[in-house]
């Protein structure tokens, strides 16, 4: 695993995926998609009405949607207050249909990005890795859903401060979150690779 | 930006059930604070200054280094509205932002 992205000449970005490597994105990408849920505003016949589908008001249960999904107001040192309890749950009714359709959207982006990528080289055959190129609309919508798939992972793995981070290094190679630290660290590799892209 | 702000709706909708309780003095600012944490990368959260503010490559990476060794930085003010989108476009990508009155 030592595909990194590059920039391409006429803009955007590209990068070779082996079976493997494409086949963990995926995967990754899919739970994910699958713990933000369907679309709530899908099945209003009338557009006006999806538009007033309310989110919900409390923080989600699940931790890995908290941290995307995060409180708007109060102190993260002193904790939430009543006003800032009442002023975040505001706020969520109003946004978290919105935040939710973009992450959905960009991990849909990478999942449909992925599948082009791996028909395309086997069409060609003979097992060359799939090249994925974005345009740069799209390495927005990669660096973005690699961004939450790294926050969602970090969760899971209980990475709170630095110090977490460290100790994940050390990690004896029989550990059953071995796989899921190696993903964790090859995505903040890509992501850093694709953000050299596109800065100017 | 097409992002729903709290506030117009806010009125509309809990007019019935709340009073208009607080009206916080109009002339002292909102900002919004991006909190720390260990997982953006730092070449991210610069990068999202530049991209979403518009602020140039050094203001960027000296906000993202206030937020990396003094846990917060306050990265935009002005008037709540305001600062509820910053907050949101901050989720949008992934950062851990909130918004508070300048006090």
């Amino acid at each position: 695993m030592a595909g990194y992205f590059e920039p391409r000449p006429e803009g955007g970005a590209a990068i070779a995926l082996d079976e493997v490597e494409i086949s963990i994105l995926r995967s990754l990408s899919t739970q994910l998609l699958e713990l933000i849920g369907p679309d709530r505003t899908r099945g209003q016949e009338d557009p006006l009405d999806a538009l007033f589908v309310e989110g919900p008001s409390e923080p989600p249960e699940d931790p890995a949607l908290a941290r995307l999904f995060p409180d708007a107001y109060g102190d993260p040192e002193r904790g939430p207050d009543e006003e800032s309890r009442r002023l975040s749950a505001e706020f969520r009714r109003f946004t978290e249909g919105d935040l939710r359709a973009r992450k959905r959207e960009d991990l849909l982006a990478v999942v449909h990005g992925l599948d082009a990528a791996a028909s395309a080289a086997a069409g060609e055959g003979g097992g060359a890795p799939a090249v994925l190129t974005l345009r740069s609309a799209q390495s927005q919508q990669w660096l973005g859903a690699l961004n939450d798939l790294r926050l969602a992972i970090a969760t899971r793995l209980g990475i709170t401060d630095e110090d977490s981070t460290e100790k994940l290094f050390d990690l004896p190679d029989g550990d059953p979150d071995k796989p899921m630290v190696m993903a964790y660290f090859w995505l903040g590799g890509l992501q850093e690779s694709l953000i050299e892209t596109l800065l100017p | 930006m097409g992002g729903v702000s709290a506030i117009p709706m806010e009125v509309e909708h809990t007019e019935t059930e709340q009073a208009p309780s607080e009206v916080p003095a109009p002339d002292v600012p909102w900002v919004t604070v991006v909190h720390n944490d260990p997982v953006n990368l730092m070449s991210y959260v610069t990068y999202v200054f530049q991209a979403y503010f518009g602020y140039p490559k050094d203001k960027a990476k000296k906000l993202m280094l206030d937020v990396h060794h003094k846990g917060r930085a306050v990265v935009s003010q002005g008037t709540r509205e305001e600062m509820e989108r910053d907050v949101q476009a901050m989720h949008g990508y992934g950062l851990w932002a909130t918004l508070q009155q300048d006090r």
